[in-house]
């Protein structure tokens, strides 16, 4: 086969047994693979209604057709579940060079099934693949599991693995590849380590190959040129990182600070792309086929909070930043390299210390609680010591290690979290920028950004600008955005490939790559299928438009401070206006007619 | 032709696409193992070396091929393969200090860097010149050079 391998590896835990199976080549070309393809397996193999920490659930990693090409930032795969954290479907997903090496060793995806007896591994090396003892490693942070694992079968093998935080369930636990690389968001590790699956580790010395060479290479060519054209794709995410984002958020009165207390900290730059080059940037590193590199390999020398590691992006220094009150790049940094040590999601680690904080101020929680350790906002050192105590889920972390909501929800205050469908909002406030107020609230996974990320158009201007403040023409942005991510991520493209790239470009690739001609149209309309997919499978396991919500903190607490002062989240206005749009009824169920155009019926 | 491929450690990122380059433009396919160019990450410290035949003046690979196959045109300094005199005998292989001729065995054939006749995709699609493709005396000087600071660096930090 041309761009997928035409493989899949099934998996069975509780009785050992490992399977290899033709793909569904027609669910292929209509849920293109990654996050749709497992999302429309997960459809059609899991019960909605299961614990997600059940033997029932199931543990999806996929790449996705264009994982492994010659196609520039094409290098991703995703890990789908029933999430613990939501309830909803996880689709977590991860760069490093993990996904394209499953391709090379003949697999465009593998299912985990069931439960195994005690802790094991999966070892793929081309077409033999066993399931290993893995209890020696039970226990081990993700760095020295990867290295015993290397030593234990291939020196070049690419290992994705959890830490001690998806061992002992953790709703907020990733799933780490190559160290630095995180399938973060859901508690993706948490089904990991339900299943006793400490790791994988797979070398594969095959290739990927595509339909038609020379339309791939053209396709392949144009996108690595528009990239580079770019100033974001091309020049700013290399020199800065992500964490660029600090300093233009906090410009327009968007940053959220002190648990979306306000949207504008004053000392913001501190924690900004621009100071992490200055002081702390060792060199950029790019994940397999990336040539935006906005990786950071960075180190701290400053005792306290010495160490050298892989962060921090964005999202992650201003939840240890601004989000919890503080302007200390040394601690941000260490904590972003705790939690890809432990195996834990940056942004729901942060932003559940947040919570803590705004919790102990308002004087629900109390030293008798916290055994001791006051949570005042910008207490950098407790900051990074709670990240320890979550991973472990020592003393007061173990409250604080299934996030934000079950800790608010278990003082009597949910209202203290600041997430969607129980998952943590990342860094933009809905307040201060309409349109994404209204993608995290529908958004199928709950709280996250990188579903539909609107901040490109509200706040960047690529392709174009929109007012950030109106909430006009924002269903219609927010469902673009959503249909063309759902469709992105399904490729194993990057996100920011679209700092340069867009439907036109992917569809391009996606058609040289696997011989089968999709129109920017039919591209568009898989990303919709999906959705809808990934929608009916919430409906089932018992959301409604009840969860398509945003914290009441958002829409009645003006923000107070800043550029965007006096603004607070119209989602109300835009939500009607969304579900019309998507062909879905006023609640939020889509028509039976939108289901059949979307093949879904 | 007096042009080599300088590596620029430094630089590189760890992407791959000089890798990718290599294999799809020369094999037909995003297969790393079909590269003449190979990058090796450490994770733990973040730092990737990419490589390639050296091109080496002395070069062993020549000096043990039984057949010609791995040899020298008058008046260039690219080492080149003929795949019609090689027997697979492999001893280039066994002979390259560098581990930068290596065997293929879907395609039956030795792999190794012969500057795509002066058109390096490698150097190409390399986003951050962590590869370049430079006049052979320039490259001399900048090899020394680069060597001499890695020396100087290191003894800093000692210090």
């Amino acid at each position: 086969m041309n761009a997928w391998t035409g493989t899949i590896l099934r998996v069975n835990l509780t009785n050992g047994t490992i399977k290899k199976e033709p793909l569904d080549v027609k669910a292929a070309r209509a849920f293109i693979g990654a996050r749709g393809l497992a999302a429309k397996m997960l459809f059609d193999e899991v019960d909605p209604n299961i614990d997600a920490l059940s033997p029932e659930n199931k543990l999806f990693f996929a790449a996705g057709p264009l994982t492994g090409t010659f196609a520039p930032n094409v290098g991703r795969y995703d890990v789908v579940c029933k999430s613990p954290l939501t309830g909803a479907i996880a689709a977590s997903n991860s760069g490093g060079s993990f996904g394209p090496e499953l391709k090379y060793a003949g697999y465009d995806m593998i299912i985990f099934e069931g439960k195994a007896p005690a802790p094991v591994y999966l070892w793929i090396h081309n077409d033999q693949v066993e399931l290993r003892d893995a209890s020696a490693l039970w226990g081990k942070e993700v760095p020295e599991t990867t290295d015993l694992l290397r030593a234990e079968t291939d020196e070049d093998a690419k290992v994705a693995c959890i830490g001690p935080a998806g061992e002992k369930l953790s709703f907020i636990a990733s799933v780490m590849n190559e160290m630095g690389r995180a399938a973060g968001r859901s508690g993706v590790g948490a089904v990991m380590g339900s299943k006793n699956l400490k790791a994988i580790a797979v070398v594969g010395t095959g290739g990927v190959s595509v339909a038609d060479k020379d339309a791939f290479a053209a396709a392949a060519k144009d996108a690595a040129a528009k990239i580079k054209a770019h100033p974001v794709g091309g020049t700013g995410l290399k020199a800065y990182g992500t964490d660029v984002l600090v300093n233009i958020l906090n410009s327009v009165g968007s940053l959220p600070t002190r648990n979306f207390q306000d949207g504008y900290f004053p000392t913001a730059d501190k924690t900004g792309g621009e100071a992490l080059a200055a002081n702390n940037l060792l060199r950029p590193r790019g994940c397999h086929s990336c040539i935006i590199e906005c990786g950071r390999a960075t180190k701290v020398t400053n005792p306290k909070f010495a160490g050298e590691g892989e962060g921090p992006e964005y999202e992650s220094a201003w939840g240890f930043g601004a989000d919890c009150g503080i302007d200390n790049l040394d601690a941000i940094i260490k904590a972003n390299f705790l939690c890809n040590d432990l195996g834990l999601d940056t942004i729901s680690t942060a932003t559940t210390i947040a919570c803590a904080m705004d919790l102990y101020e308002a004087g629900i929680i109390t030293l008798k609680d916290t055994g001791g350790i006051p949570l005042n906002f910008g207490n950098a050192e407790v900051m990074v010591e709670l990240v320890k105590m979550m991973g472990n889920r020592e003393g007061f972390g173990d409250k604080m290690a299934d996030g934000s909501w079950r800790l608010a929800d278990a003082y009597g205050h949910p209202e203290y979290s600041m997430s969607c469908k129980k998952q943590e909002m990342p860094a933009y406030d809905p307040r201060g920028v309409q349109g994404i107020g209204l993608h995290y609230a529908t958004s199928n996974r709950g709280g996250c950004h990188v579903r539909g990320y609107t901040i490109a158009v509200e706040v960047l201007g690529n392709p174009v600008k929109m007012d950030q403040h109106t909430t006009e023409g924002k269903p219609d942005l927010v469902i673009t955005f959503q249909n063309l991510t759902a469709a992105l991520d399904s490729t194993g493209a990057c996100l920011f490939a679209t700092f340069g790239i867009g439907g036109d470009e992917l569809a391009a690739l996606l058609s040289g790559a696997t011989g089968i001609p999709y129109s920017t149209a039919d591209f568009m309309k898989a990303g919709e299928r999906i959705w809808n997919l990934e929608r009916m499978w919430n409906l089932a396991a018992g959301l409604s438009s009840n969860d398509d919500v945003l914290p009441e903190r958002l829409l009645h607490e003006p923000i107070k401070t800043g550029p965007s002062k006096g603004e607070v989240s119209h989602l109300n206005e835009m939500l009607p206006v969304y579900y019309d749009l998507r062909g879905w009824d006023a609640n939020g169920v889509p028509s039976a007619e939108r289901l059949e155009t979307l093949g879904l019926a | 032709m007096s042009k080599v491929i300088m590596i620029y450690p430094e630089r590189c990122t760890g992407c791959n696409m000089c890798v990718l380059a290599c294999a799809f433009t020369r094999e037909g396919e995003a297969r790393p193992s079909a590269s003449r160019v190979h990058v090796y990450n450490w994770e733990r410290e973040q730092f990737s070396v990419p490589m390639l035949c050296q091109q080496c003046d002395d070069a062993p690979c020549v000096a043990v091929c039984p057949t010609g196959a791995m040899h020298r045109p008058d008046g260039t300094i690219v080492v080149e393969y003929d795949v019609n005199k090689c027997i697979r005998c492999r001893m280039c292989v066994q002979a390259c200090p560098f581990g930068n001729a290596s065997y293929d065995m879907v395609t039956n054939k030795i792999l190794k860097c012969d500057t795509c006749a002066g058109a390096p995709e490698c150097v190409a699609v390399c986003p951050n010149h962590a590869l370049e493709y430079v006049d052979v005396t320039v490259s001399t000087r900048a090899r020394k050079k680069s060597f001499a600071k890695k020396f100087k660096d290191a003894f800093q930090e000692v210090a």
